[in-house]
């Protein structure tokens, strides 16, 4: 039977385009399928408000691997990561919190509320660096399978155990309290200044439906430090254009690779015949042929609803089906008149360049996460907001500004369900929140667009809501994401293959799976030295 | 050459010269004298009835031979013998020191002085400091000091008044030269400035930054923290450690003290002798002209101190590394901080790269104890 193309990648997010461009990199013919009239996925820029646009869900870039930016060349394609250098926490007290570019400065700052944790910070931050090192080789290969006897299989254990080995006995405990603690635990043992502890324990929750005093919290803090490691590639910070500039120039690149995109092109579903994929067919009917299909959906999106679940193992429609999403944030965008003033640091600073943190305590944060554990919304969120407007002034007409807030906790299973009157009092609440710190924002509000975790599942097609497509939680990272012995980017279904961040390493704009399952189906088709020209991630 | 640029000084900004150039400021700590602020330096005041025994246990040197008013050049290392930092002790009284260092060493304090009846005060932010430095240094203050300077010895320190305002004077510096440091409230920093250039314009005071500063600091071979060694704090390898041997420091490392943090190590080391040696490196002018003769250029010398790491060699094979260097205005030569493997630190010359219109090069330099300046009147 003839076929259309040797790939179809299904799905125009992120993970799917940079898929698409290594297959088309090695030179197969590949169609991406895009259910929405544009690319990008959760990664997109979009004029919401006349002359106001915003990068509607996801608005940071983090850990955008380096490999990738270098071997689709990116910035030839437009991608251009602006410094997002500060955090700032307005607090109630009327004070502040702030970390600034300059190491010393930061230092400074954090001196002013404990001269203790000022110092602690450097030894800390040392500690973070090994830790990164250590977990970083991970991000860059395809997880080994540890129940396989395969000769392959127990070389990659084997390449692993020894780099553990490797790190020294500290360390090891360390990444050891790491893998364990909670984020408050593990940050209260290295400092006591409140609104420090909080800002970094955020980074450790967003995403997951836990508190900062959830159990396994801590190793997300991690994530953080590896963005710095890859310090040049400045991979932490704001996409000039929306993180819809991100997708624009991996879709560049792909199409100059030879990859089709098309969009308005919803996939119906995966046809298979004798355990091997077929093709797809469309909503419209029409079937597009090609022995591989590389899947960037969620596996829920994937496994129980376009392929049909009579085909697959039980076990792994259970395992699946056991897999968590339980989104738990939202996202109020905001047009502004104004730019916000803020009561404990007025005037439009530079603190509103970096990202500003509504998290002034341990505390507050877990309170946040009590109200989501019994199905409501926090009444007071935590938010982090960045004003992308001051960075690429082009996001706004001159002189004014857009908002990004990301909130959370906003579970997906609210008490009730998202009506519309539970979005209006989700937004009262994030501006609310927000006017307690900048009273001025109510007034300097032009339009605001609240996204709630069902508006993002029905937009985006996120199921639950979950910006990572699934909890990044211990319990389904590596080996074990999406679901144990399936973490190698295949399936039970011959042909085709997932690639979207329910795989290794995870979510985030980080680009990592669609590139590791593009080796992966370039390895298993014999064509694997055509993918990277030497460019392995060495372990 | 280089323009008035501001740098960062932990968490300051600082000149790095005030003027255009740093040649005459330069010159002035070298003929007549330097005003320059040194502010940023980090403070400790540490006083009780366990005092010296705190800094016994931190510092490598031998609190109990510090007399009143005295002060100690001294680094401090981790139990495992590697270089936390170096800076200065002063015993202020018999039960109250200060110490001084370039970085944040408070939590250290606190974690070695468990059990012991003493208190320890960051005076970083609220203490100023200025440092004037220069031949001339001690006509000018002598002018605005009510106490008498011609009996204050080197590295000792006293209680005086500027402008009305109480001062403690200690006869210490980074430029190896007759200098003083005045440590002041930072309130009164600015009258006291104001005063020492008044009194001090007609000896030719010159306000000076910090490429004036390094220049001399180089020639007077003191170390700066970062450039020619990398804390043990911030090492993320152990092959960026250093021992205080290791950094010509083994003056300093009092073995006789029954208990110090990192004694051990430094007992072991010392007797199983040191991998590196800290030396001074002079490169032969003959050699460099050569180079550039050989290319039909006149010589080149950078304006500049520079701090780049540059390899050197001996017999082909690499020795060690310059961390820091410049040219000296003084001494006419270029002169560089160095570490060797030992076993080349007795060698007389070693090779040093050097780069000759894009092209790596060697160069014939000398090996020198340090300092390459020494002039009487620091002591006298």
């Amino acid at each position: 039977m003839s076929q259309d193309y040797d790939v179809i990648v299904i799905g125009g997010g992120h993970n799917g385009l940079v898929n698409a461009a290594y297959l088309a990199r090695a030179g197969l013919r590949v169609v991406v399928l895009e259910r929405r009239h544009c690319v990008g996925g959760a990664a997109v820029t979009e004029e919401i408000f006349p002359g106001f646009r915003f990068s509607v869900f996801s608005y940071v870039v983090s850990l955008l691997r380096p490999e990738i930016i270098r071997e689709l060349d990116l910035p030839r394609h437009g991608l251009h990561i602006l410094p997002l250098e500060s955090t700032f926490t307005p607090l109630p007290s009327g004070d502040y919190f702030a970390t600034w570019a300059d190491p010393d400065e930061t230092r400074r700052e954090l001196y002013r509320h404990s001269p203790k944790d000022a110092e602690a910070y450097v030894d800390f931050g040392q500690l973070m660096v090994r830790m990164a090192m250590a977990v970083k080789p991970l991000l860059g290969v395809t997880p080994p399978d540890p129940t396989s006897l395969s000769p392959r299989q127990l070389r990659g254990l084997l390449t692993l155990g020894r780099h553990f080995h490797s790190l020294a006995e500290r360390d090891l405990y360390a990444l050891y309290k790491l893998m364990t603690m909670s984020a408050a635990d593990f940050l209260n043992e290295w400092f006591e200044c409140e609104p420090f502890k909080a800002t970094k324990s955020a980074s450790g929750v967003i995403g997951t439906f836990l508190g900062p005093r959830s159990p396994g919290t801590a190793y997300v803090l991690l994530h953080h430090y590896m963005g710095e490691i890859d310090g040049v590639f400045r991979a932490w910070g704001f996409a000039k254009g929306g993180t819809g500039g991100v997708s624009e120039a991996i879709a560049s690149a792909a199409r100059r690779f030879g990859a089709e995109i098309r969009t308005d092109a919803p996939v119906a579903q995966v046809m298979v015949k004798d355990g091997h994929v077929q093709g797809v067919a469309l909503g419209d009917g029409t079937e597009i042929r090609a022995k591989t299909v590389s899947c960037s959906l969620d596996p829920r999106r994937t496994f129980l609803e376009l392929v049909d679940a009579r085909r697959l193992p039980e076990e792994f429609v259970a395992a699946v089906q056991r897999y968590k999403f339980r989104g738990s944030s939202a996202k109020v965008n905001l047009a502004l008149d104004t730019l916000p003033n803020f009561t404990s640091l007025p005037g439009a600073g530079r603190h509103l360049r970096g990202s500003i943190s509504i998290s002034p305590s341990i505390d507050y944060l877990e309170r946040a996460y009590d109200d989501a554990k019994y199905g409501r919304f926090s009444r007071r969120p935590y938010l982090d907001i960045v004003i992308p407007s001051m960075l690429d002034p082009g996001m706004a007409p001159p002189g004014k500004h857009v908002m990004s807030i990301f909130v959370q906790y906003a579970p997906y299973a609210v008490e009730g369900g998202w009506t519309d009157a539970q979005r209006g009092a989700l937004g009262d609440a994030v501006i609310d929140t927000l006017a307690e710190v900048a009273p001025n924002i109510r007034s300097a509000i032009l339009h605001a667009q609240v996204i709630t975790p069902a508006d993002i599942e029905q937009t985006i097609g996120l199921s639950e809501g979950n910006i990572f497509q699934g909890e990044l939680a211990l319990h389904q990272l590596f080996f074990l994401r999406p679901v144990p012995g399936w973490a190698r980017y295949s399936t039970p279904i011959e042909g085709l293959y997932q690639c979207g961040s329910a795989t290794h390493p995870g979510g985030g704009i980080m680009g990592a799976p669609g590139r590791l399952a593009a080796l992966q189906i370039l390895e298993e088709s014999g064509r694997a030295r055509a993918a990277v020209g030497g460019g392995r991630a060495p372990l | 050459m280089q323009g008035a640029a501001w740098r960062r000084w932990a968490g300051y900004v600082v000149a790095s010269s005030y003027e255009l150039t740093h040649d005459r400021e330069y010159a002035a700590i070298r003929s007549t004298a330097a005003l320059i602020d040194i502010s940023p330096l980090q403070k400790y005041r540490i006083d009780g009835p366990d005092a010296a025994r705190l800094l016994d246990r931190v510092i490598t040197r031998d609190v109990s031979r510090c007399a009143v008013g005295q002060v100690l050049y001294t680094p401090w290392c981790r139990a495992d013998g590697r270089v936390l930092e170096d800076g200065t002790v002063s015993r202020l009284e018999e039960q109250r020191f200060r110490l001084t260092s370039a970085e944040p060493n408070l939590r250290w304090l606190h974690q070695n002085a468990t059990g012991l009846a003493v208190g320890i005060a960051d005076e970083s932010e609220t203490l100023a400091a200025l440092a004037l430095q220069g031949p001339s240094s001690r006509e000018i203050l002598s002018q605005l000091v009510d106490a008498s300077l011609d009996a204050l010895p080197y590295f000792r320190l006293t209680p005086a008044c500027i402008a009305s305002c109480p001062v403690v004077v200690s006869r210490t510096g980074y430029t190896g030269d007759l200098g003083y440091e005045i440590w002041l409230h930072r309130d009164h920093a600015e009258p006291i400035w104001d005063a020492l250039i008044e009194a001090g314009t007609p000896y030719g005071l010159v306000p000076t930054g910090l490429l004036a500063m390094d220049i001399a600091r180089i020639e007077a071979g003191l170390l700066l923290l970062g450039v020619d060694y990398i804390s043990a704090r911030h090492a993320v390898i152990e092959a960026q450690t250093s021992s205080p041997f290791e950094l010509n420091l083994g003056w300093a490392v009092s073995l006789e003290k029954p208990r110090f943090v990192g004694r051990q190590a430094l007992f072991e080391e010392r007797a199983r002798g040191s991998a590196w040696a800290l030396v001074g490196i002079e490169v032969d002018w003959d050699a460099l002209e050569r180079l550039y003769t050989n290319i039909g250029l006149p010589p080149q010398v950078p304006t500049v101190p520079w701090r780049t790491s540059v390899p050197l060699y001996a017999r082909g094979r690499q020795v060690g590394y310059a961390t820091s260097g410049c040219w000296s205005p003084l001494l006419k030569k270029s002169i560089a901080l160095a570490h060797l493997e030992s076993a080349s630190a007795r060698q007389e010359t070693v090779e040093m790269e050097v780069t000759v219109e894009h092209r790596r090069k060697r160069a014939l330099a000398y090996v020198r104890r340090l300092p390459f300046f020494n002039p009487q009147r620091k002591r006298a």
